[in-house]
């Protein structure tokens, strides 16, 4: 025995086996779900240290997606905001607009090797959707992609996306008709079809491997965030702020730096029309812990354990669970998590774009929103890192609808 | 003995096939349920399986995830439904209940305070879709504790070595899932479900019951030939979507349907 193997386990070693991060996280399906996601744990598990798959990976994400995305730092933001130097780690600029594609990538290409023919996916804002029906087109397979039928209105430029790419676009009339209900929706299309589908799931959420294997792939953002703030700076960042719906944006830049102590996280939660309201999707905030879509994760319910509808201006974060690593990370403090409204999350897209001639997604716009508050309480010589996770031109229709704008 | 042993022995002596029908209660709304339940008794079912409604019904197909719907309407909880049962038992205590739902309510409320009150209301098996054993911790002994039958689901893709640790945890019967899918999926192999009943009962001696799939008289007698109980449900829920403004005809409808399987198994 040596003093090393006596070490304490990292933050970074999660989950267990099982798929636990604490008491949450684990495999909450149906019993016909557990021996396909057993397989797809296997072959997860395997490839990941595969060299030739993640050598096609690599190659995929610097060729296909545009890897590394740069590191940008922004600044006239930091000057007027007159605080933190602000960088944005640019995943608007990858291939389809937003981060989700790392993601799909791994999985279809994981998809591949275990044989399946058809892919299904879950989208909200429809971010996921393209980015698993741009995947699906270049390798030729059969993809459905579930929406809600309420997301399907307000994101009718993705639904079209999705239909150029060659995929099946399902409305979901069920439940509170959103994202929740299309993950469902998916899991029963899953439940039905295991022999020759693969269920690309967007976030890292539902039951375990997704939620680890989702930050797997998203962490190629916080892996060369920092490398990038390194070569920069030659230091790392005191703070990295993200936006949370599931959390699979904000995981993939944490992921890297959660052993790095000094380095302070905010998750950036929907306040929607204010936590007093209720009127919100930030569970983390203002939740509780319980049992959704194959994890206990802090959740929006209702003291009979009902799940209640989510508000947010943007699709993307309209959800009332949250990744199951973020719910650890509350409670064991590494991680703070914080909200901000619809109305502040705008003007964050508005100033975003005014002061930087970038135009980020609604979901983005709530980490600036934060960005906002947070880098004028710190000094000039403190730095930020927030994760611009997608761009706004889908959700130009929706911000000159609500600035009375028509086209 | 609990009541559900007791239940399987006696079929066994007169050797029927137990019929459960399922419901989800308080659909169409909470005064019809337990009137209900006791019709259902009296045209030949042995268990009932009480449906708890849950707002995102995950294994469930769109029969059954409307009938939640409509149940949510009036606000039917898991404590309402537990008081249900208590109102079905002044008037039966032989009949077992089972309660089918997810995990989520009962984790708000707590597995102790759950199972205690469940017991005192009279409630003799739980099912919940999403706890399988590997996730099950205290789960299955606050059941115990109670007296309560933890019933578990096998399905298609559950392998042997699987089987035999779920049928460890498990008692009162096992619930066999019939086909790949979500609840009220068409199409029942009965030769393949023979096959895999063999296989079960190679590693329990608990009564093995079939559902998923079980639509009218006639499957339900050929399903019945093979396993020890048959349960049926989205083809009940589908008589109370379409009565749905009219309770006396839920009832008449569901006696019916019922009495057709009774005596399409006993024949």
């Amino acid at each position: 025995m040596t003093i090393e193997t006596a070490t304490e386990k990292k933050l970074s070693d999660m989950p267990d086996e099982n798929g636990h991060f604490g008491q949450y996280g684990g495999m909450f399906v149906a019993e016909t779900l557990m021996e396909p996601l057993e397989e797809l744990k296997r072959a997860y598990l395997m490839y990941m240290q595969d060299a030739d798959f993640l050598a096609e990976l690599d190659k995929d994400l610097s060729d296909y997606v545009g890897r590394p995305s740069p590191l940008y730092l922004a600044e006239r933001m930091s000057r007027e905001l007159g605080g933190a130097k602000i960088y944005l780690k640019r995943e608007d600029l990858n291939h389809t607009g937003a981060h989700k594609v790392n993601n799909t990538i791994g999985q279809m290409l994981l998809a591949k090797r275990m044989g399946k023919t058809r892919i299904i996916a879950e989208t909200g804002a429809g971010q996921h959707g393209v980015a698993t029906a741009t995947v699906a087109a270049r390798l030729d397979l059969e993809c459905v992609v579930y929406m809600g039928a309420e997301d399907i209105q307000r994101q009718a430029l993705n639904v079209y996306r999705m239909k150029l790419l060659g995929a099946k676009v399902v409305s979901v009339e069920s439940g509170s008709r959103t994202l929740k209900d299309a993950l469902n929706e998916a899991m029963r299309d899953w439940v039905t079809n295991i022999d020759n589908t693969f269920y690309i799931i967007g976030t890292a959420a539902g039951p375990h491997p997704y939620p680890a294997m989702v930050r797997d792939f998203q962490s190629v953002i916080g892996r060369e965030a920092k490398q990038q703030i390194l070569k920069h700076e030659g230091r790392l960042p005191d703070a990295l702020v993200a936006c949370i719906g599931g959390g699979s944006n904000a995981i993939g830049l944490f992921y890297p730096f959660v052993d790095d102590q000094d380095v302070s996280m905010y998750g950036v939660e929907a306040a929607g029309h204010g936590l007093e309201t209720g009127e919100h999707a930030a569970p983390l905030c203002a939740g509780k812990p319980g049992v959704l879509h194959g994890n206990r994760t802090y959740l929006m319910e209702d003291q009979h354990g009902q799940i209640i509808p989510t508000h947010s201006v943007s699709a993307g974060l309209d959800y009332p669970g949250v990744g199951p690593e973020h719910s650890w990370l509350k409670d064991i403090g590494r991680a703070n998590y914080v909200s901000v409204t619809d109305t502040e999350a705008l003007q964050g897209f508005h100033d975003l774009t005014k002061i930087e001639g970038i135009i980020p997604a609604l979901e983005s716009s709530h980490a600036i929103a934060y960005v906002k508050k947070l880098a004028p309480t710190m000094d000039k010589d403190q730095i930020i890192v927030v994760n611009l996770s997608g761009r706004g031109d889908k959700d130009i229709h929706t911000v000159a609808t609500i600035d009375g704008i028509e086209f | 003995m609990s009541r559900i042993k007791n239940c399987f022995e006696q079929l066994k002596q007169q050797n029927k096939t137990a019929l459960i029908p399922y419901v989800s209660a308080g659909d169409p709304n909470p005064d019809i349920t337990v009137e209900l339940m006791h019709a259902m008794v009296a045209s030949g079912a042995d268990i009932i399986e009480l449906g708890v409604p849950f707002s995102d019904p995950m294994a469930d197909g769109p029969v059954i995830q409307k009938a939640s719907e409509r149940a949510l309407i009036y606000g039917t909880s898991l404590t309402d439904v537990m008081g249900m049962v208590s109102t079905f038992r002044e008037s039966n205590s032989d009949t077992p209940v089972v309660l089918m739902g997810y995990l989520n309510p009962i984790e708000v409320m707590g597995y102790e305070k759950f199972a205690q009150q469940a017991q005192d209301a009279g409630v003799d098996g739980v099912l919940t879709v999403d706890i399988p054993p590997e996730e099950a911790g205290t789960y299955i002994p606050a059941l115990r504790h109670c007296n309560l039958d933890p019933i578990f689901l096998l399905s298609p893709t559950t392998t042997k070595e699987r089987m035999k640790i779920i049928c460890q945890h498990a008692s009162g019967f096992i619930y066999y899932v019939a086909v790949k899918g979500v609840t009220g999926t068409l199409a029942l192999d009965t030769e393949e479900v023979s096959r895999r009943l063999d296989v079960i009962k190679e590693v329990t001696d608990l009564p093995v019951g079939v559902g998923f799939g079980i639509k009218n008289a006639d499957s339900a007698a050929a399903i019945g030939q093979v396993s020890e109980a048959v349960v049926v449900g989205s083809a009940l829920v589908n008589l109370v979507e379409k009565n749905a403004l009219d309770n006396d005809k839920i009832i008449k409808e569901i006696s019916r349907e019922l009495q057709s399987m009774r005596r399409a198994l006993d024949s």
